[in-house]
């Protein structure tokens, strides 16, 4: 698995550095209307054709993919840590204060967030420059997304309790960061790296869904999230086969950070 | 067998009062959520030139901004505990019809996506570690990859397009979570020393699975399993509203873009309630054999 | 009552010109299938304000007169002939005998008078009987027998009679109440959020030129689907018999695959528009407030945007520039004498040089050395809206003006706009209902609750909001046709030289039919295709259904 994890790497170093380089790769800027060319399929000059008003759609992909990239890992970060926080706190604590935490973690999985997201877009100003919209949506998203992890850790944390290996952690003299980092982390880690696997994809594509009440990317910044939105267009589907060229970006890079997550004592 | 009979009934009871309480905090809660976002009360029609300065105030009230929003609340709970569950205001009909109508549309349709979803995600989960291939778990997981790239809307018409049924749709959405989740926890029970001897030792696959793996991987597969009600649950809302099936969770969505506030309520009160049960349930199976034969 | 004749011979002549009607009366197990876009907010025709609810008024209720969407001319319905007295605060009908609404109750001049007064009871909030609300004090109904009613209101009404199109006659005596209904069609069945099923009114008592009684099609299945490219894709798949105020992109779509369904029945009543914030207490800041009042300011926008590319790329050419509040599918009212703004960076420059901008290395600053950015709201989920706003964007760009682009939620976008006034522009295209300007005075007069850029004046806030006033109060107090269009010119002129409102384009009314739909004939006006529905009727093909 060597070589798989490799190449996984290579190719999210790949789309990363395309993505910072976007100014000077992407043959055109992002925002640049060509008037008479809506809507055209690839050419020598615009290589996945362009948008319905006439934008380059290759350098908005890589314009997009500086956004995505970034800020959705960031994001999914943010997320499973404070689902480990959370979560692991509520499990090694027990007791009342792991009642009171799960209580408040189903109330997060059931309430509707849209109102809140909707307050948020009210107290920002409407003068937000695009690329701010998009980092505080993402901030956002991050710190909402944690609450189906959280009560995963949280059972993790009991059993790890429950478990000899603490016992015979602390006998063998260990303590705090010590213990923090040999035993609790590692053994916490598969479901927090399935967690930030899990976020990556699904908070690109509701930050473009977010769209909708003024949060996200503003125009005419491009997005991943915003691209993919163009595949609702279903008519679109079969005439125009190069839509697709943001989704395989997007399975690919998904698809990496799952080899790249992979479990380093489990297949060595 | 007397212990384990008086664990569940205090169990049950201490559960019971504290869904209670959760429950009345997530009504109140969705309710000044939807009350505070900004565009409650507003009306489309307000913008209708021919109405006179009465009739926009007249519709203005008729949306019930007067009221305050815990006279609202005590309203709603007095109206609630005689079984009344108020009226729809976009949809001009009692939340309680309205419910009766759609809650068993939602009941298969996230059955179905849960039963859909586990069975896909937790067999191939199973596949991958048991395998112990490396193109099993990449197959794998690429095909999660792609369902949790596609935008849900983009499935959902897809399913239409193919005329299949748009149910399905929602296992695929709860599909990847699960696989992954499930993945990693049976990858790493499947790596603990016992395990590994027991292998060692020339035990089946199957017997490892059932007799080392599983359970180690339990309770936290438990509570995976009471989460992934709230996923399907969140799945069903772009599914229905595109899918066209009328559930809960097209229902939900009409209600938020029409802030209709006793059904949104009704409607927050209601998964609260599944989240807690299914939540609270998977809890109490997971921690049985430790507390059950304390 | 020589006009009245005239339209009884145009309706005649209509029907003459029918490609052959079908063989019998009404079509056994015929249904016709469409989708509106959201749920009817009240099935009490009196109530109605919200399209859905209109598609079901016009299809169950019955009126004393109705506006030809052909023609655009009155036709007689319930009334045979009707007159209205000089001073144009009174009308008398004569009604059709021997007509009985769809539970056969017998319809006569009472029901007219109840339909009235309840129509003008203030406690009922209708939206149409505001139509009919100039002046206080009481509406009056005189009976003459059961066939004659006179109705005499406090105030001269402009357009009086052509707002009898909007009013559904109620029953008076029926137990169904609203349910009983003189229209072709009864709503049979109504599942909350899904969809309505209308039933052929056994009792209706318009006839064809053959004496056959109409309508020809048995039933309406009404679907209620938000989303637009399912109901697309349903009408390729023949579930649907046809789509109005169609996308271009749907309609340039379908002209590839099955040409004969479309028709682009020219340009709608539709207009796009833009506008500054202009209300006094608005939580703006005073510099901003200073350039959004400045009418040259406003002028220069209009000149810096690019209609004709909007109409092209965004309508794909199935759009005009706009120049006015009145669009030209209003042919009586719309001021030819108008031009749309010229796409001119130049001179919406020069301009701006006069109110103390400047432009320095592509970006403009006001008089104190501020940049000049302002946001522009619209609502989410209108694709075109978005895509205008995003080359707006782009030719504001080219005078060095900063536009943030952010789209709303419907509700949250119309808290901003009436009640808060936090916004500093808007995008959004209002709707024209009635063809007469007089459906119009609380959009323009300084007082009114939709004078949206700065409502509620209490004294006109400038010269030309007080002339605007002037003239509307005129139009509205003569009763002759052409002084009223004279100042409604007068009003287009000001307006389009004042730029309050920033027109940007008026769209094409665009369809699809079904070829197995007949007698069709859409136009501009909505309902742009079953404007004639009891004259529909179905071809013999079997439709697939869901």
């Amino acid at each position: 698995m060597k070589w798989a994890r490799r190449a996984a790497m290579t190719f999210l170093v790949v789309v990363l550095a395309a993505g910072l380089l976007a100014n000077w790769i992407a043959p055109d800027s992002y925002a640049r209307q060509f008037r008479d060319l809506p809507d055209v399929a690839p050419s020598s000059q615009h290589w996945l054709g362009t948008d319905d008003l006439g934008r380059d759609r290759f350098s908005r992909l890589l314009y997009g993919t500086r956004i995505s990239v970034l800020l959705a890992p960031a994001a999914a970060l943010v997320s499973s840590a404070l689902a480990a926080l959370i979560g692991g706190a509520a499990g090694f604590a027990g007791g009342w204060l792991e009642g009171c935490v799960m209580a408040a973690t189903d109330l997060f999985l059931s309430l509707p967030w849209l109102f809140l997201l909707i307050t948020a877009r009210a107290f920002l100003p409407l003068n937000v420059s695009p690329l701010a919209s998009v980092a505080i949506t993402f901030a956002l998203l991050g710190c909402l997304g944690w609450a189906a992890a959280a009560r995963v850790i949280c059972a993790d944390a009991r059993a790890l309790c429950d478990s000899d290996i603490l016992l015979l952690a602390r006998a063998s003299g260990s303590s705090g960061w010590r213990l923090l980092r040999r035993h609790v982390i590692p053994n916490l880690m598969p479901v927090l790296s399935a967690q930030f696997w899990i976020s990556i994809p699904v908070f690109i594509l509701t930050e473009a869904n977010l769209g909708i009440l003024g949060l996200g990317v503003a125009e005419p910044l491009p997005s991943w999230g915003s691209l993919l939105r163009e595949l609702e267009n279903f008519s679109a589907f079969s005439a125009q086969p190069w839509l697709f060229a943001p989704l395989l970006l997007l399975v690919l890079t998904v698809s990496c950070f799952h080899v790249a997550l992979e479990n380093r004592e489990v297949w060595t | 067998m007397r212990t384990p009979g008086r664990f569940w009934l205090r169990a049950l009871a201490r559960h019971t009062a504290r869904m209670l309480l959760v429950l009345m905090l997530g009504g109140f809660l969705g309710a000044t959520l939807a009350r505070m976002a900004p565009g409650f009360g507003q009306d489309a029609e307000e913008l209708d030139s021919r109405l006179s300065r009465e009739s926009v105030a007249a519709l203005r009230q008729a949306r019930g901004e007067d009221e305050s929003l815990p006279g609202f609340y005590v309203h709603f709970l007095g109206r609630m505990v005689r079984g009344d569950l108020g009226q729809s205001q976009t949809l001009q009909e009692p939340v309680r019809q309205l419910l009766a109508e759609r809650f068993p549309e939602t009941l298969e349709s996230v059955g179905l996506g849960l039963a859909l979803g586990w069975a896909a995600g937790l067999g191939l989960a199973i596949a991958a570690v048991m395998w112990r291939s490396a193109w099993a778990d990449l197959t794998a997981g690429l095909a999660a990859s792609v369902l949790l790239c596609v935008p849900a809307a983009v499935l959902a018409l897809l399913f239409v397009i193919i005329q299949a049924p748009g149910r399905l749709v929602i296992g695929l959405i709860v599909f990847p979570k699960i696989f992954q989740f499930a993945r990693n926890l049976l990858l790493r029970a499947a790596s603990l020393p016992h395990v590994l001897t027991a292998r060692a030792k020339g035990l089946g696959g199957l017997r490892v699975l059932i007799r080392h793996i599983l359970p180690v991987a339990g309770p936290q597969l438990l509570a995976l399993a009471g989460v992934s009600v709230s996923l399907a649950l969140a799945a069903a809302i772009p599914v229905e509203v595109l899918c066209d099936l009328p559930g809960i969770g097209q229902l939900a969505w009409k209600a938020a873009m029409g802030r209709d506030l006793a059904l949104l309520v009704d409607l927050t009160m209601i998964v609260t309630l599944i989240t807690l049960v299914a939540n609270t349930g998977a809890e109490l199976l997971a921690r049985r054999p430790r507390e059950g034969g304390a | 009552m020589k006009r009245r004749e005239l339209i009884a011979l145009l309706v005649v002549g209509f029907c003459r010109a029918l490609p052959g009607a079908p063989g019998s009366w009404a079509q056994p197990g015929s249904q016709l299938r469409f989708c509106i876009h959201s749920e009817p907010k009240t099935l009490n025709p009196l109530l109605v304000d919200d399209d859905a609810s209109e598609t079901i008024r016009y299809l169950t209720g019955g009126v004393l007169v109705r506006l030809n969407r052909m023609t655009q001319q009155l036709q007689p319905e319930l009334a045979i002939a009707w007159k209205m007295n000089r001073a144009g605060d009174a009308i008398s009908f004569t009604l059709r005998k021997n007509v009985r609404f769809s539970d056969g109750t017998p319809f006569s001049a009472a029901d007219v008078a109840y339909t009235i007064h309840r129509l003008m009871d203030p406690a009922m909030h209708s939206p149409t009987g505001d139509s009919f609300r100039f002046g206080n004090g009481e509406v009056e109904t005189r009976m003459g027998g059961e066939d004659r009613i006179y109705i005499k209101f406090p105030a001269p009404i402009a357009g009086l009679d052509k707002l009898f199109d909007q009013v559904a006659i109620l029953s008076v005596n029926s137990p169904n109440r609203e349910m009983a209904v003189l229209g072709p069609y009864y709503v049979a069945e109504n599942k909350a959020g899904s969809y309505l099923l209308l039933k052929r009114n056994a009792n209706y008592w318009k006839r064809d030129s053959a004496g056959r009684q109409l309508p020809y099609i048995e039933s309406i299945h009404i679907d209620i689907e938000q989303n637009r490219d399912i109901e697309m894709l349903r009408f390729e798949r023949g579930e649907i018999d046809f789509i109005d105020s169609l996308s271009a992109e749907n309609y340039d779509r379908l002209a590839a695959r099955a040409p004969a369904t479309i028709h682009d029945a020219g340009v709608s009543m539709d207009a796009e528009q833009i506008w500054f914030n202009q209300f006094p207490n608005a939580p703006l800041p005073d510099y901003k407030k200073a350039w959004f009042a400045s009418a040259r300011f406003r002028s220069a926008i209009s000149e810096s945007i690019h209609r004709a590319d909007l109409a092209r790329v965004v309508f794909h050419g199935h759009a005009q520039p706009a120049v006015s509040w009145i669009s030209p599918a209003n042919r009586f009212w719309f001021d030819a004498r108008l031009r749309p703004y010229p796409f001119d960076q130049k001179s919406a420059l020069r301009l701006l040089t006069q109110d103390g901008f400047s432009l320095r290395n592509g970006v403009l600053y006001d008089r104190s050395g501020r940049t000049v950015e302002f946001s522009l709201i619209t609502n989410a989920g209108n694709s075109s809206r978005e895509r205008m706003a995003a080359m707006i964007q782009q030719d504001l760009a080219g005078v060095g003006i900063r536009l943030n682009i952010v789209t709303l939620d419907f509700p949250s976008l119309l808290e901003r706009i009436t009640r808060s006034y936090a916004y500093e522009a808007c995008l959004l295209g209002l709707v024209n209902n009635g063809l007469d300007p007089d459906a119009q005075m609380n959009v323009w007069l300084s007082s009114g609750e939709n004078h949206i850029w700065n409502p509620n004046q209490k004294t006109p806030a400038t010269a030309w909001e007080a002339e605007i006033d002037r003239l509307m109060r005129a139009q509205a107090s003569t009763m002759e046709a052409k002084k009223r269009k004279e100042a409604v010119d007068e009003v287009q002129e000001i307006v389009w030289r004042q730029a309050p409102f920033i027109y940007l384009v008026n769209k094409d009314a665009l369809v699809a039919v079904s070829t197995n739909l007949h007698n069709v004939h859409p136009v501009a006006l909505q309902p742009q295709v079953y404007w004639n529905i009891e004259q529909l009727w179905m071809g013999p093909t079997r439709r697939r259904d869901r």
